[in-house]
């Protein structure tokens, strides 16, 4: 393992050393989607220039190639993220599209008039508005914890929320607008304790650390590819083995079935159970370089650098006249939103990617959280291991030139 | 002044910029001025939601010639607004049908209509139009 240098890690990625609008890219929309190292971007290349065929079907060479290498991608999720069986990794087409399957799937066979699930005040819309639907079909009650001023959850308010009703806990693991990283190991523990099962959505969390399901007990664990520097198009779900069994299939097809007739189709065990049709073969290839490279990188490092920018940001951010941190949890990813004073999010977006700095603004899909806060939306910088001091730097000086137009 | 001569003002005026922070600064201060509705128009009925910032547009058909009067909560999209409605204002329902919108793309604003920008102002064009509909239809 090479010591952790950040001048060289950019190598690694070819798009940050484009210019934007005539300056060089600043990219810090990491928590909307990571950049994607060579490594990667060759797998893609490389599966379609040499073996692309479908996999599962073929008995000739290129089929075989391209599922052996397809098949191998899940033994490196199912290493990294620490899970017991290899048939409890579901390739999926991302984070919302796991959540949905559970929704489906899980809520269909499991959530019964009267029952609770609870969500919390800080979820994207894609863990809110798919338990909504199957609450409505199944009238079942959904419940939220709500979270403190700094972007914490409420833990005692979640204890009293929590009751043999509750069948399901669908939180978020790391908050996309607060940055909050929450104590998900506790709260299952508890959902637990009451029978519940819990569905842990792990997008943001996935470029800042490998998440150990089995240490978490989660029963549900969803993530896209996309935002930990592998292929947009293809996510995870981890499940439990038993549970998964335990769920009928989500969508009909091929590759999930065992026998079709007329009459009767016998459904194929599990991952294939979950996988109808085929599925984004690049993408899922692909996910095995992006693994291979995440590994080979000194993650001890990187934990301290990303704390390093989120301090640096935050430390020159606040001394900024008029600007508010929304998210200020003790426990925090590298992710920093912010409002200014009197300024619309949206016009400092404007200004700032006119000096070459990409950041997210909006209400980042989360509007019952900019609720919450009083507010439309924010500002919002989120950093990979590959932004620098320098970036920073660059930010803070586009924000004061932003703001300087629009106060004045 | 027709809609294109109007537009053509426009664009004329832009060239005069030298460069991006002109250019912003001007629709900034456009921005700044007096609020271009009233606000008891400013209601849910009249609010165009973009994921990024909200507009509100009102109009009313008066002499046979649509008045536009619009806000928003982000000032360079009240910039563009501005804009909008000073090429758009005070012309015939028909005319505002038949004539192509060009200038937005000319003055190197184009990126603000773009429905990925999300910021309710394509959803403004478009129901810009549907009122001038509306309006030759009663007339």
């Amino acid at each position: 393992m090479n010591k952790f240098n950040v001048q060289d890690i950019r190598k690694d990625f070819p798009i940050l050393s484009r210019e934007v609008n005539g300056k060089p890219l600043v990219y810090l929309d990491n928590g909307a989607t990571s950049q994607k190292p060579q490594v990667v971007i060759d797998a893609i290349t490389g599966y379609y220039t040499n073996d692309n065929s479908n996999i599962h079907r073929g008995v000739h060479t290129l089929s075989q190639v391209a599922t052996t290498a397809y098949e191998e991608a899940r033994i490196k999720i199912q290493k990294w993220i620490n899970a017991e069986h290899l048939e409890e990794i579901i390739f999926t087409k991302g984070t919302t599209d796991g959540i949905n399957l559970i929704s489906n799937a899980w809520g269909r066979a499991n959530l019964e008039k009267g029952d609770e699930v609870i969500i919390t005040e800080m979820e994207h819309h894609s863990n809110i508005v798919p338990w909504q639907m199957i609450c409505d079909e199944k009238e079942a009650i959904l419940k939220v914890i709500p979270i403190s001023d700094s972007g914490e959850l409420l833990m005692d308010e979640y204890k009293k929320l929590l009751s043999p009703k509750t069948k399901m806990v669908a939180l978020v693991h790391i908050s996309n607008a607060l940055g909050t990283i929450n104590p998900v190991k506790e709260v299952t523990r508890l959902a637990h304790e009451v029978g519940a099962k819990v569905l842990i959505d792990g997008a943001q969390q996935v470029a800042h650390a490998a998440p150990n399901v089995r240490d978490l007990d989660a029963d549900f664990y969803v993530f896209g590819l996309h935002k930990m520097f592998g292929p947009t198009g293809v996510g995870i779900l981890y499940g439990k083995r038993d549970l998964l069994n335990a769920i009928p299939p989500y969508q009909g097809g091929g590759d999930m079935i065992k026998t079709v007739s007329f009459e009767k189709t016998t459904y194929n065990e599990l991952p294939h159970k979950f996988e109808a049709g085929t599925p984004n073969i690049s993408a899922g290839i692909a996910t095995a370089a992006a693994v291979d490279y995440i590994e080979s990188l000194d993650w001890e490092a990187i934990h301290i650098h990303e704390k390093e920018l989120l301090d640096y940001a935050t430390e020159a951010l606040k001394k900024i006249d008029g600007v508010r941190i929304i998210g200020e949890a003790p426990e925090k990813a590298s992710v920093i939103s912010f409002v200014v004073e009197g300024i619309h999010a949206y016009d400092i977006g404007v200004i700032v990617d006119k000096m070459g700095i990409a950041v997210r603004t909006g209400h980042h899909c989360t509007q019952p959280l900019m609720n919450r806060f009083g507010i439309q939306g924010t500002v919002r910088a989120s950093f990979a291991f590959y932004n620098t001091k320098e970036e920073v730097d660059l930010l803070i000086a586009a924000l004061k030139r932003a703001i300087n137009m629009l106060v004045k | 002044m027709t809609i294109n001569e109007r537009q053509d003002e426009v664009i004329e005026e832009f060239e005069t910029f030298e460069d991006w922070m002109d250019k912003y600064e001007y629709l900034i201060s456009l921005g700044k001025e007096l609020p271009l509705i009233d606000e008891q128009k400013k209601i849910d009925e009249n609010i165009i939601k973009g994921c990024q910032s909200r507009v509100w547009l009102a109009a009313e058909l008066d002499n046979d010639k649509v008045q536009f009067t619009a806000d928003s909560d982000a000032i360079i999209t009240k910039g563009i607004i501005s804009l909008m409605i000073r090429v758009l204002t005070d012309s015939s329902p028909q005319e505002i049908l038949e004539t192509e919108l060009y200038f937005i793309d000319k003055v190197g604003l184009k990126e603000h209509l773009s429905p990925t920008r999300s910021n309710g102002l394509v959803s403004m064009v478009k129901q810009m139009k549907m009122y001038a509909i509306a309006f030759s239809s009663k007339g």
